[in-house]
């Protein structure tokens, strides 16, 4: 289905832009995955890497075990992030997704209202910016 | 169920609200009959069409419009007070031989009596304001609680006192029924009878039984200025009480009097020895708003002197709790109440079959959050709460932190984490977790933000303190207190943990694996990374801690860190007593901080013993320790043992000779068979430093094996004849055997390590084999990929 659990972006405005983008590039990770026909969970595997450089930014992709894909979306521009950068954030992003599943008022699918899972987005994202 | 009334009174004066009652209809008619034979009216049968037949629940709510009818209101006051008179004490015939006319234990009723701000009287509107009483009882013995409103006057939550003697739970608010009607009916009246009106007042108050003589009820009638007032304002009730309370208590009847610390005054108990119970908002009548009339509030604090005054008022601002009220009542108060517009929002009651549950907790949580919510509305509730403070009891039934787990709710908690699970050092799980906390009936995001609040260590599971503070954070927000965004510092498990559990937690940290909660914490961390280990996933790299969790475990971690030094070799053993202990598996493979933690262990396990002997044989100390040894020990020759001989050796023998002498008195534990060894290990060292290069290979192992080297050190001794040599030689002797036995053991120790190490030594080998295969294989890789590359 693939439909997105958690959207968000900074600065908010083409915002569309990125939601397109998004949408397109899970056509990439999906390749991706395919690709990889190891059972083999490594968390090198987890991480996609830069899936393609499209004008002026980056999509980055994660893939969890459970197949809920992460996709970062970053601007171009800034040079100042580096590939062990993208991976961290992408984990902090998976640990407080297994947060969310933690809470039993959580079902799997659900898109997600965590504040606390918020908070770390946006803390994240206002680290970048 | 019942039904609700409510008439708007057909005056065309503004007035508001109608009696609604749930007495059935043989009650009704039974307190019409009381009343009009007490008052010699002649009810309309408009009137009595106010009361609602039906059946008799267990509620009885009445809201009664002191305002347009005063015969009426009077009326039905008096009809209120009499039928409270004949349920106190609760009995189920009163006195006059009549039926009881409410349904015995267990009930609640209430009253609830609205008070009016506009009042086509000439006199002051001060119409008494909405009492509402219920008399419930709870188990804790806390009898009945009144709720005085005022349309526009602070509201007084009152309490009547405990029936036990002098439980002091209460304050100053606390009033019995008798007082409450008293006021109401004071209020009521005339302005030209003034001599009607103290009567009743005071025949309810001399119906008390403690209550000082007419006489002194009079004099405080008159001191509180409710006889130059002509009625009992809230100013003048509370004084009133105040007085009585010092007349009680011996004080003379005067305003100074009040300045005193009294105790509350004693009025005559409600003997319920019903339950609470609380129904369904539906039969639940009871209009229950208060008024936080800020200005009134004021007014009433410029005229009272006392700073306690404040107390009777601040703290009922919110007796939304119990019981709570359907919504739909609330809707159809008029709004020109002029209600506390921010207590409007807090009446999203869900009745809740969870409140069922607990009395006790319904008198804890209400309070607790009632007084809580206070200053954020009003400061001078917040300098009465504190003056409130000042006169709690250590029990802090009233903080005036609504975060705040107090002992009566921490119990409740507690009971209910058995409930659940019996054991109350492990978890709850998440689906039992969500379902008893699916029956509170708050919304599910509500839910699950209260769980992502409590669940610090995000398992998924509770323990007993996060089930506190998750329980508590239901029971406020039913209360209506917003949920905070992040767990208040008195919620956090560690905080509740040293509450409940100061004993233990003391002796948990510093216990290596105690069964005490924290250290049940402790280990759970430790259970986590064992199972990381023992799961072997690949998934090591150090993940980064979030702020978040770091902030959330950095006391756990560094505990656990701090513990594991001491104590991993325990690690092996605790793991499967965990593991054991865990209510539910850690599918999880997370590994936050586990991840130095399975460094520092398995660095700390590679060298499982030799550790302590190096470290020791490092240490100068063995030098000394051996050179005393042969001090010690007399001039027995040990032929067979050079070992001690090569300590006193030739690079140092000025050095030994002179430590000889003052080793003596330092180190008073020698002999030890292992210290045996260290020095033959420290010994071996020193030969190391002057020896031929044989012994430099061996010096690398040292801090692995040293003792490894002992039995080989010998027959190189033995080669070595050093000037030294001579000298243990004489010292040794005498205690030979014992130094042979520990020799002995210090061998076997030796070469278990040995094999050990020499496992080891295989095993790094082989991986360094492969790793050297993979690099061959990269660089060839390279190699063929370079000329592509240039190309």
């Amino acid at each position: 289905q693939n439909y997105p659990l958690y959207i968000r972006s900074v600065p908010t405005e083409n915002e569309l832009k990125f939601h397109y983008t998004v949408h397109t590039s899970l056509d990439v990770v999906d390749e991706k995955i395919s690709a990889m026909g190891k059972a083999l969970v490594d968390q090198r595997e987890l991480y996609l890497g830069l899936l393609y450089p499209t004008e002026d930014y980056k999509v980055y992709g994660y893939v969890t075990n459970s197949k809920v894909k992460f996709v970062m979306v970053v601007d171009s521009s800034n040079t100042a992030l580096r590939d062990n950068e993208i991976r961290s954030m992408f984990r902090k992003l998976h640990n407080s997704y297994t947060d969310i599943m933690c809470n039993p008022f959580y079902n799997p699918g659900d898109c997600i209202h965590s504040r606390a899972f918020d908070n770390m987005v946006n803390s994240m994202m206002m680290q970048v910016c | 169920m019942s039904i609700r009334h409510t008439n708007r009174c057909a005056t065309g004066v503004d007035d508001g609200w109608f009696a609604v009652s749930h007495f059935g209809q043989s009650i009704c008619d039974a307190i019409l009959k009381l009343a009009a034979s007490e008052f010699g009216l002649c009810l309309s049968p408009g009137h009595q069409s106010a009361f609602v037949t039906g059946a008799r629940y267990q509620w009885a709510d009445v809201c009664v419009d002191f305002g347009s009818r005063r015969e009426e209101t009077q009326l039905t006051a008096t009809m209120l007070l009499h039928a409270s008179k004949r349920r106190m004490p609760w009995q189920e015939s009163n006195p006059r031989g009549e039926k009881s006319l409410w349904a015995p234990s267990p009930q609640v009723v209430e009253f609830v009596c609205l008070g009016r701000t506009a009042s086509p009287w000439p006199a002051a509107s001060r119409v008494p304001a909405a009492a509402a009483v219920s008399p419930e009882l709870s188990g804790s013995g806390v009898p009945g609680r009144l709720w005085l409103w005022g349309a526009g006057w602070a509201a007084a939550t009152v309490q009547a006192p405990c029936p036990q003697p002098r439980q002091s739970r209460g304050r100053w608010q606390r009033m019995t029924m008798q007082e409450v009607w008293a006021a109401g009916l004071s209020d009521e009246e005339r302005p030209g009878t003034s001599g009607r009106k103290p009567a009743p007042a005071l025949e309810f108050r001399n119906g008390t039984d403690a209550l000082p003589s007419p006489p002194k009820t009079v004099a405080i009638t008159e001191v509180c200025g409710a006889k130059r007032v002509g009625y009992f304002g809230p100013a003048q009730f509370y004084i009133a009480l105040k007085l009585i309370a010092a007349a009680q208590s011996g004080f003379p009847v005067r305003i100074e009097s009040i300045k005193n610390e009294l105790p509350l005054p004693r009025f005559m108990a409600l003997k319920n020895d019903s339950e609470v119970r609380y129904g369904t908002p539906a039969e639940l009548h009871g209009v229950k708003f208060q008024v936080p009339h800020a200005t009134l509030e004021k007014n009433s604090y410029k005229r009272t002197d006392e700073g306690d005054k404040q107390e009777p008022k601040s703290p009922p601002m919110s007796p939304i709790c119990s019981p709570p009220a359907s919504p739909s009542t609330y809707q159809r108060i008029p709004l020109s109440y002029g209600y506390g517009k921010s207590r409007s929002g807090l009446e999203q009651q869900h009745g809740a079959p969870y409140e069922v549950r607990h009395s006790t907790h319904q008198q804890d949580g209400p309070s607790s959050g009632n007084y809580g919510a206070k200053p954020a509305h009003c400061s001078t509730l917040n300098r009465s709460l504190s003056a409130e403070r000042e006169q709690q009891d250590s029990s802090a039934h009233y903080s005036d932190d609504p975060w705040r787990i107090t002992e009566e709710q921490r119990d409740y908690y507690i009971n209910q984490f058995r409930s659940l699970q019996p054991d109350l050092n492990s978890f709850i799980s998440g689906s039992v977790a969500k379902n008893f906390f699916t029956k509170s009936k708050l919304p599910i995001p509500e839910l699950s933000h209260i769980w992502e609040l409590s669940d610090v260590d995000c398992d998924g599971a509770l323990t007993l303190p996060e089930f506190c503070a998750a329980f508590h954070l239901v029971v406020a927000r039913k209360n209506g207190y917003q949920l905070p965004e992040t767990l208040p510092e008195t919620l956090l498990p560690e905080y509740l943990q040293a509450a409940s559990l100061k004993p233990m937690r003391d002796c948990a940290l510093f216990d290596s694996y105690s069964e005490s909660l924290p250290g049940g914490q402790q280990t759970r961390d430790f259970s986590r990374t064992e199972k990381v280990t023992a799961e072997e996933v690949p998934d090591n790299s150090a993940l980064l801690q979030d702020a978040k969790k770091d902030d959330k475990q950095a006391l756990k971690v560094s505990t656990a860190l701090k513990t594991i030094p001491k104590e991993f070799q325990h690690l092996t053993v605790k793991t499967a007593a965990q593991e054991s202990n865990a209510l539910k598996a850690r599918p999880r493979s997370r590994s936050y901080s586990s991840t130095s933690i399975e460094d520092a262990m398995k660095k700390g396990e590679e060298p499982p013993t030799p550790p302590p002997r190096p470290q020791k044989s490092h240490s100068r100390a063995s030098s000394l320790d051996l050179n005393r040894v042969f001090q010690q020990n007399t001039q027995a020759v040990r032929s067979g043992w050079l070992p001690p001989p090569p300590p006193a050796l030739p690079p140092r023998p000025p050095v030994s000779q002179t430590e000889q002498v003052s080793e003596v008195e330092l180190h008073p534990q020698m002999n030890r068979p292992p210290s045996q060894a260290e020095e033959n290990s420290s010994a071996k060292k020193e030969v190391v430093l002057a020896q031929p290069p044989s012994k430099p290979a061996r010096r690398k192992l040292r801090t692995e094996a040293q003792g490894l080297e002992t039995p080989e050190l010998s027959p190189t001794i033995n080669v070595t004849s050093s000037l030294p040599a001579v000298k243990p030689h004489l010292p040794v002797q005498k205690q030979s055997s014992k130094q042979k036995r520990a020799i002995q053991t210090a061998i076997r120790k030796n070469k278990e390590a040995n094999a050990v190490l020499a496992r080891l030594n295989s095993e790094l080998q082989q991986q360094l084999k492969e790793v050297h295969k993979e690099r061959i294989a990269l660089e060839t890789q390279l190699e063929q990929l370079r000329p592509v590359t240039v190309l």
